[in-house]
């Protein structure tokens, strides 16, 4: 297949370039500075996938550093079900020689190093891998000719991978176009040259790599609906935007400011405000005052902002004031590891702020989840009048993966407040209901206008200093998160219902979680895999589901702390007393490898027939492998 | 809450706003605090102003004049310490009907909330704050606070206050506030005149009152109480008429002349020292980018923005 854009390319690269051989999916790891656009290719395949029957995950670092610095992008693609961005790539792209050189321990022997030989120097004599030499930095300058430089570097690589996985020229031709569109002309002409170049490169260099992805019968989606593209920040923006909510209000950190800027674009277009405020807590100031004019509202913000808004959470919860909160968790504390991943701020999320403080919070397992769990969090703080916490992360908030398009029809909520008169009865505060404020605008029928309070009030919101009253308002407050919790639905279950060991994932370990249950279970481990959205309250039953395993293994991205548990992990044993519960943490600021959680379980069951250093198989599974 | 405040009766439709019905709890002030002061001088803005009863708010932060809102009948609340300007802000712009009234002391606008302060004049937010000066933090019983002058006596400076106060005025000036001017809480019809200015100013409107804390700052503005033996200054505003004497007036719109005013030795003159009436709110600018947005979208319904934007992400 010839691009179709270089219709008479002279070096005569269109010649036939035999039988590509069939793989189900690949991992590619692109390694070079941040400036020189490899988010883009990422970007590119991730629509391809999203338009072809493939599925695709992402996973990207970038550097805190404003510009210049390494950067890397990893894009694991194929057909099926993506639910990790894989443990080590099958192909590893360097643009530079500390590219090389911090990311070969990532290629799998037998791999494919794909490298810029105007700026590498592989190791000499290293005969663990093919080595494919392309002038990329030259090549595209001569593609692309004039006064650009080698700008397009990213653009060529895409042509070569294009070849190489025999991708849609055609579709990505058109994304391209799309992407560039409305620049200057000359930016989309550059990026085709660049993109043909790379196609282009003479077959016989490219050794006699040519794949095909392998068809899989895919269950075409019932509802016919198209898949999207897009990144968890952005799902969880869409997500509170079909929710209802019109109105937030934040300040930038990273990896959070996404959601904001999404947020602050779109929100006018709905006749929404997002403010930008001067801090953290002004942010969450705002956001509850809009919030108190009847109108869901939310904040957000990473670790350490979210800190400094927990005295206002504090407000918020002895208030009843609905609100969304978003923490996109990143390696702390303090300004710690701003571009990396953690789940350490569950207990922040739980118990922080100051006082008996009851309130909710949820955690997407994926991209997808971000935009539903945003959904949820908008219903479930509008019907119990509670701040809400949404606990994403930074493998989340950059990751872009491919799903399909909700039904936003159905799902789109009406967000008008209400101001209707009430009645002479009313009271902002009933002991023996759930708080439904009034908001300002309403009359109230009995001439008395309700106040809303920090201070311990009573059910008319005045202060209160009863000890009786203080006793009653703690038990409303906490007793309605109890209904919530009666209502939640069970959590995903996988793999055997009962047996040796139970994996227990919380948030973005959903996917390396599955992944570990997979091999485990391959293994010949009777094991099954728990994943939980609803980390406080926590849905009921779950010691029933406890009870039918040996041990309970509990995978998340932080320290165990002084007394050997995770954050979670030390939730659950509180909870259910269960001595079985035990840990896998981790905390070198990336998402699990799925080996690392086999290991991890392989440590706990002490099961001859793991081997935690291999990882996953079962030696005689390797054998037959 | 007080049995009064049960047995107050509802407003009769069409009848004017009365104290009858906008008196709330008993305050739970001092004997002889000036904000008692505040408190009847509010009633009549109210009762002046006549606004719809339901679209009145009152909020306030954390400190003595903060328990504001609590004897004010109309919807209102007690927000956190130093934070109610950016909650107040919310109320604004997510209702831009209502008509948001902030009260708090010297510590919660000038110190915790200081940065607040600047940023809710400089956006323009429409509402009206007033700051109940005492000089002191009196809820926590005698420490300095940001205007206590220098060698005042308190738990935390015995000795006396060593650091520079604040000057509120040119501090609000130089916020960027639309709307700055000073009273006494002895002066309550000078008092009721600048809220009213004050509440009637579209944007970022605040009236600093001098309201002294008999208990533990007593005689703090005696210096501009005429019955103290002080000097009550009134600012004389330029009436445009052509006479000479006019020249010497106060130019409320020129802000170098506020400077000037601000600059003044203690107790310095009172009312209006700056009002612009030119620069936009933060409410009309975000209703002017919403109009525009919803132009270019052809006022769609939300769901057909959303799904168009979903459609241009497959």
């Amino acid at each position: 297949m010839v691009s179709p854009n270089s219709p008479t390319n002279p070096e005569g690269a269109a010649s036939a370039p035999g039988t590509p051989r069939s793989i189900q999916d690949v991992v590619i790891r692109l390694a070079g500075n941040s400036q020189d656009g490899i988010q883009s290719i990422g970007g590119f395949l991730a629509r391809l996938a999203g338009r072809s029957d493939q599925d695709v995950m992402t996973y990207m670092t970038i550097p805190s550093t404003i510009s210049g610095g390494p950067s890397i992008f990893q894009v694991r693609m194929g057909t099926g079900d993506i639910l990790s961005a894989g443990d080590r790539a099958d192909m590893l792209v360097a643009f530079y020689q500390h590219s090389y050189e911090a990311h070969i321990g990532s290629l799998r022997p037998g791999g494919v190093l794909l490298y810029d030989s105007d700026h590498v120097t592989p190791a000499e004599g290293d005969n663990r891998f093919t080595y494919v030499a392309c002038p990329i930095t030259a090549g595209t300058v001569e593609a692309v000719g004039g006064t650009s430089k080698d700008k397009g570097k990213n653009i060529f690589v895409l042509g070569l991978i294009a070849r190489v996985f025999d991708l849609d020229v055609a579709k990505l031709a058109t994304l391209i176009k799309e992407r560039f569109g409305g620049k200057d002309e000359s930016i989309v002409r550059n990026s085709m040259l660049a993109f043909d170049a790379g196609y282009a490169w003479p077959q016989s260099n490219l050794r006699d790599l040519f794949y095909r992805f392998e068809a899989v019968d895919r269950a075409v989606s019932a509802s016919g609906r198209p898949q999207v593209t897009m990144d968890g920040n952005m799902a969880i923006a869409y997500g509170l935007i079909t929710g209802g909510v019109r109105h937030g209000a934040a300040y930038p950190i990273t990896p959070w400011t996404s959601v904001m800027e999404t947020l602050r674009v779109e929100l006018p277009k709905y006749g929404g405000i997002f403010v930008q405020c001067e801090d953290e807590i002004a942010s969450i100031s705002t956001a509850i005052g809009f919030s108190y004019t009847g109108q869901l509202a939310m904040t957000g913000s990473s670790g350490p902002g979210i800190s400094l808004k927990m005295e206002a959470l504090g407000w918020a919860t002895m208030a009843e004031m609905p609100l969304i909160v978003v923490n996109v968790q990143r390696g702390g504390p303090s300004t710690g590891l701003p571009t990396n991943v953690e789940q350490s701020d569950l207990m922040q999320a739980i118990y922080g702020s100051h006082g008996d403080t009851p309130r909710v919070v949820l955690a997407p397992k994926n991209v997808e989840d971000c935009f539903y769990i945003a959904l949820e969090a908008t219903r479930i703080a509008r019907a119990y009048s509670t701040p809400v916490l949404i606990l994403s992360d930074q493998g989340l908030s950059s990751r872009i993966e491919v799903f399909e398009e909700p039904d936003l029809a159905k799902l789109m909520v009406d967000p008008k407040p209400d101001r209707s008169e009430r009645g002479a009865d009313f009271k902002p505060y009933p002991l023996d209901r759930i708080t439904r404020h009034a908001p300002p605008g309403s009359k109230i029928l009995s001439g008395k206008y309700p106040t809303v309070s920090g201070l311990e009030h009573d059910e008319l919101g005045h202060p209160s200093g009863s000890p009786k009253v203080h006793q009653q308002m703690t038990i409303k407050r906490r007793e309605k998160l109890k209904q919530l919790a009666a209502t939640l639905p069970a959590p995903e279950l996988n793999g055997d219902s009962s047996g040796e060991v139970l994996l227990v994932t919380w948030g973005s370990s959903w996917g390396p979680g599955r992944e570990a249950l997979g091999r485990v279970r391959k293994a010949g481990v009777k094991a099954g895999h728990l994943h939980l959205r609803h980390i406080h309250p926590l849905p009921n039953d779950l010691e029933q589901v406890f009870a039918r395993y040996h041990k309970i293994v509990v995978a998340e991205l932080n320290d165990e702390g002084l007394y050997g548990y995770g954050q979670f992990a030390m939730m659950l044993r509180a909870r259910y007393a269960n001595p079985a519960i035990s840990s896998v943490c981790k905390t070198d600021g990336l998402t699990f490898k799925v080996s690392e959680i086999v290991a991890g379980i392989a440590k706990h069951i002490e099961s001859t027939e793991l081997d935690a250093t291999i990882g996953v198989m079962r030696k005689s599974a390797l054998a037959t492998s | 809450m007080s049995a009064t405040a049960l047995a107050t009766p509802p407003l009769a439709p069409g009848a004017p706003l009365s104290k009858k019905v906008l008196v709330a709890d008993h305050p739970t002030w001092c004997p002889g605090c000036g904000d008692f002061a505040v408190l009847a001088s509010f009633y009549r803005v109210l009762e002046k102003l006549n606004y719809p009863h339901e679209k009145i708010v009152t909020f306030a932060g954390i400190g003595c004049s903060s328990r504001f809102p609590y004897f004010v009948n109309t919807h209102g609340g007690h927000f956190i310490h130093g934070r109610a300007l950016p909650f107040a802000a919310g109320i604004s712009l997510g209702g831009d009907d209502l008509h948001v009234f902030v009260f708090g002391g010297d510590g919660d606008g000038f110190s915790i909330g200081g940065n607040h302060l600047v940023h809710t004049a400089r956006k323009n937010v429409n509402l009206t704050y007033v700051i109940m000066d005492n000089s002191v933090y009196g809820l926590t019983k005698k420490q300095t606070s940001p205007t206590s002058p220098i060698g005042f006596k308190s738990k935390t400076d015995p000795w006396g206050a060593m650091d520079q106060p604040i000057n509120p005025m040119r501090t609000l000036l130089n916020s960027g506030a639309t709307f700055v001017a000073r009273s006494h809480a002895t002066q309550v019809n000078h008092m009721t005149d600048m809220m009213l200015r004050a509440a009637k100013h579209p944007g970022f409107s605040v009236v600093e009152i001098l309201s002294e804390c008999v208990e533990f700052f007593e005689g703090a503005f005696d210096a501009a109480n005429p019955r103290k033996g002080g000097r009550w200054t009134l600012i004389e505003e330029k009436k445009n008429d052509g006479s000479p004497e006019d020249a010497n007036r106060h130019d409320v719109t020129d802000e170098v002349s506020a400077f000037k005013l601000a600059q003044q030795a203690w107790p310095g003159s009172f009312g209006v020292f700056y009002e612009n009436n030119v620069r936009q709110t933060k409410n009309a600018l975000e209703a002017g980018l919403i109009a525009k947005t919803r132009e270019r979208t052809k006022n769609a319904s939300d769901l057909a923005v959303l799904q168009a934007t979903f459609a241009k992400m497959r």
